[in-house]
């Protein structure tokens, strides 16, 4: 029956030729929009953990209440024991030290006295033991002028700061800001370079600094505002996020200790869960309206498939085919050029989102007003998922096509077949 | 017997008026207990954060309500940071960069090394009596003293508290207990004096426990260890020069 059923559909062109290629256009379309958007959420991921989250972090129960203003006087106080600890228990895991701090950068004159100043969003981060750092916050691709620092009291100044501040590269600026007990701090620097990061907020007044500085200037030697977790392997997976945030908060946090250590998951921080879930309901929402467009259409089609196969459905009723068989068959039929139109558009689409994953697609343009942090060039993201996900909407909009044109066969009188057919 | 009734009336009116503090004249006792041609002291800052305690100690001059002078001597991380007012300009020397910084704008708000006072209270300079004007509400017996509750609303719109309520010692014109509040009503700060004592002529707190009631912790406690009042200071002390010394 099946292959009687496949002969007949592909020996017709009318019947595969539109829903084959609407479908298939459809698929491809499909598989190359989710490879982008997972893409784009990747680079969001990518963007928001090297920068801000990591994939967990762990930062002192009194700095998670006020997550998003960086205290680090609230930070974790002299913590390398503690760390050695953790990487043991978790080696999975590549570990980060950071500390942000708010600062004045105050710039002298010639007598060493004030001449301008600045507030700066400062990031303290460990720049000379690896390329670790360098490469979570892509700061060679940010340089925009001189270099990244290769020694102490160097330092990366946002590009827009420099020019705003009237200072060249070498100039020697004074960090100015509280230490971890309050106390006036002050760090005589030097800048090294510049950098833009094309986020708004980091590109206003950014400083990025050696750690080690950092804690000299801010009194806190071995200790950390927050230690950011990745994944050895990059990929982040929420389940596995979540059972060693929940393994890790059991085992080394202690609720009535606001110093004592909590891990966060990406998805805890700064409305990344709620961000990355209407992300997937949008997906989702994508998928359904797909689903109605593409199966609206091919109703149409289907509709005008049934016109032309008026007089067979007539013949087949008259030698005694039920409408329910017929039926069925039609469904059938819609299965099996679905499945096609799938397979051709998932291949076509994997085709074009390869090649945006190996060339990138240039989304600079949508970014300039954008605070949130994703990259320019964005990667498409291939997987099995992405080309499963146009199979079954390619095969349901053709069976809901085909579903809604059917119907039509049950309005057929019998009584009025022989009429029919002899006109 | 109605002239009698009319008398006693008067007498009364009399007493109560009498009983009555000039609240001006309060003001004046204070500034006149706390305000001084120059003076040199030795205080000791023990500031109780959420975290840990820490002291600084300082030698300080004053020279009339607007030149002053610190040098930090402790802890060691502080010892040789100096700061200098000068009518509205405030700077700071920090050793270790040796640079000058001006102190100015939004850094004025920060806390003066960590502590529950701000640049801006180490700012303000002008007597009670010139910027504030005083009602007496009542009376009140504080830690043991007897006391006037006074309330004071800024004359001057620039001033960092627009209202402050006092309790007011009544033998020895010491404010004990102070209460600052914003425009808004809003309580930003109290400040508790005790262990009063005579110097040369004048009554003063030794002890001052100031509560930055926005932020948590125990306040910071300030000792005055030793106080000369009205001697001579070099003019040299309160100039930019003098900082890099």
């Amino acid at each position: 029956m099946f292959k009687f059923l496949l002969k007949g559909v592909f020996r017709d062109r009318h019947r595969y030729l539109f829903p084959l290629l609407m479908v298939s256009s459809g698929v491809l379309i499909m598989v190359f929009m989710l490879a982008l958007v997972n893409g784009y959420m990747d680079s969001f991921i990518r963007q928001s953990a090297g920068f801000e989250t990591g994939h967990l972090k762990v930062v002192t129960r009194a700095y998670a209440e006020l997550l998003s203003q960086r205290p680090f006087d609230l930070g974790m106080l002299d913590i390398q024991d503690d760390l050695t600890q953790w990487k043991k228990t978790y080696p999975q895991l590549d570990w980060v030290e950071r500390i942000h701090f708010g600062a004045l950068l105050d710039i002298p004159d010639a007598d060493g006295l004030t001449r301008e100043q600045g507030d700066v969003a400062g990031f303290g981060v460990d720049l000379f033991s690896s390329d670790r750092e360098r490469k979570l916050m892509n700061l060679d691709k940010a340089l925009v002028s001189g270099s990244i620092p290769k020694q102490p009291t160097e330092v990366l100044l946002s590009d827009r700061a420099l020019h705003r501040l009237k200072l060249k590269l070498r100039d020697p600026v004074t960090l100015i800001c509280s230490d971890v007990y309050g106390m006036m701090a002050f760090k005589k620097l030097v800048i090294s370079g510049t950098i833009n990061f094309g986020v708004e907020a980091l590109d206003r007044g950014a400083i990025i600094a050696d750690l080690s500085d950092i804690r000299n200037m801010l009194d806190m030697e071995g200790s950390a505002g927050e230690i950011l977790a990745f994944f050895r392997n990059g990929v982040y997976d929420q389940k596995t996020v979540n059972d060693i945030r929940d393994d890790f908060n059991k085992k080394f946090s202690n609720s009535d200790d606001e110093f004592s250590p909590v891990m966060l998951a990406l998805s805890d921080q700064n409305n990344m869960g709620t961000l990355l879930g209407t992300m997937q309901s949008l997906l989702g929402i994508f998928s359904m309206v797909f689903i109605i467009i593409l199966g609206i259409v091919l109703w149409n089609s289907g509709l005008m498939n049934g016109i032309r196969r008026y007089g067979e459905f007539g013949v087949r009723l008259a030698v005694g085919e039920s409408k329910r068989h017929i039926y069925w068959t039609l469904m059938l039929e819609a299965v099996i050029v679905g499945f096609a139109g799938s397979i051709i558009g998932i291949i076509f689409g994997l085709l074009i989102s390869w090649y945006f994953n190996i060339k990138g697609m240039d989304v600079s343009v949508f970014n300039r007003n954008s605070t949130l942090m994703s990259e320019d060039i964005i990667y498409t993201s291939i997987n099995i998922k992405t080309a499963l996900s146009g199979l079954i909407p390619g095969v349901l909009s053709t069976l809901l096509g085909a579903m809604l044109a059917g119907v039509a066969v049950f309005k057929r009188q019998t009584s009025q077949l022989f009429k029919e057919l002899e006109v | 017997m109605k002239n009698l009734l009319i008398a006693a009336l008067l007498l009364c009116s009399i007493a109560l008026w009498a009983q009555k503090p000039n609240a001006a004249g309060i003001l004046s006792a204070i500034d006149k207990n706390m305000t001084s041609g120059s003076s040199k002291s030795s205080t000791r800052m023990v500031i109780n954060a959420k975290r840990s305690s820490r002291s600084v100690e300082s030698v300080n001059y004053a020279q009339g309500t607007d030149k002053f002078y610190t040098e930090y001597t402790a802890p060691p991380r502080e010892k040789g940071t100096k700061m200098l007012k000068v009518g509205s300009n405030l700077w700071i020397f920090n050793p270790g960069t040796d640079r000058t910084i001006q102190i100015s704008g939004n850094m004025l708000k920060q806390s003066v090394m960590g502590s529950d006072l701000s640049y801006e209270d180490f700012m303000e300079d002008t007597k009670l009596t010139e910027a504030y004007s005083a009602t007496v509400d009542g009376e009140i017996t504080y830690d043991k003293r007897d006391c006037w509750t006074m309330t004071l609303i800024a004359k001057q719109k620039d001033l960092a508290y627009h209202t402050r309520k006092l309790y007011v010692d009544k033998e020895r014109y010491v404010v004990l207990y102070e209460r600052l509040y914003a425009k808004s009503g809003k309580l930003l700060k109290s400040i508790k004096s005790s262990n009063v004592a005579k110097i040369g002529s004048r009554w003063y707190p030794r002890y001052i426990l100031f509560k930055d009631e926005l932020k948590e912790g125990k306040g910071t406690e300030y000792f005055i260890d030793s106080i000369q009042f009205d001697l001579a200071i070099p003019a040299a002390t309160f100039t930019k020069a003098k900082l890099k010394k």
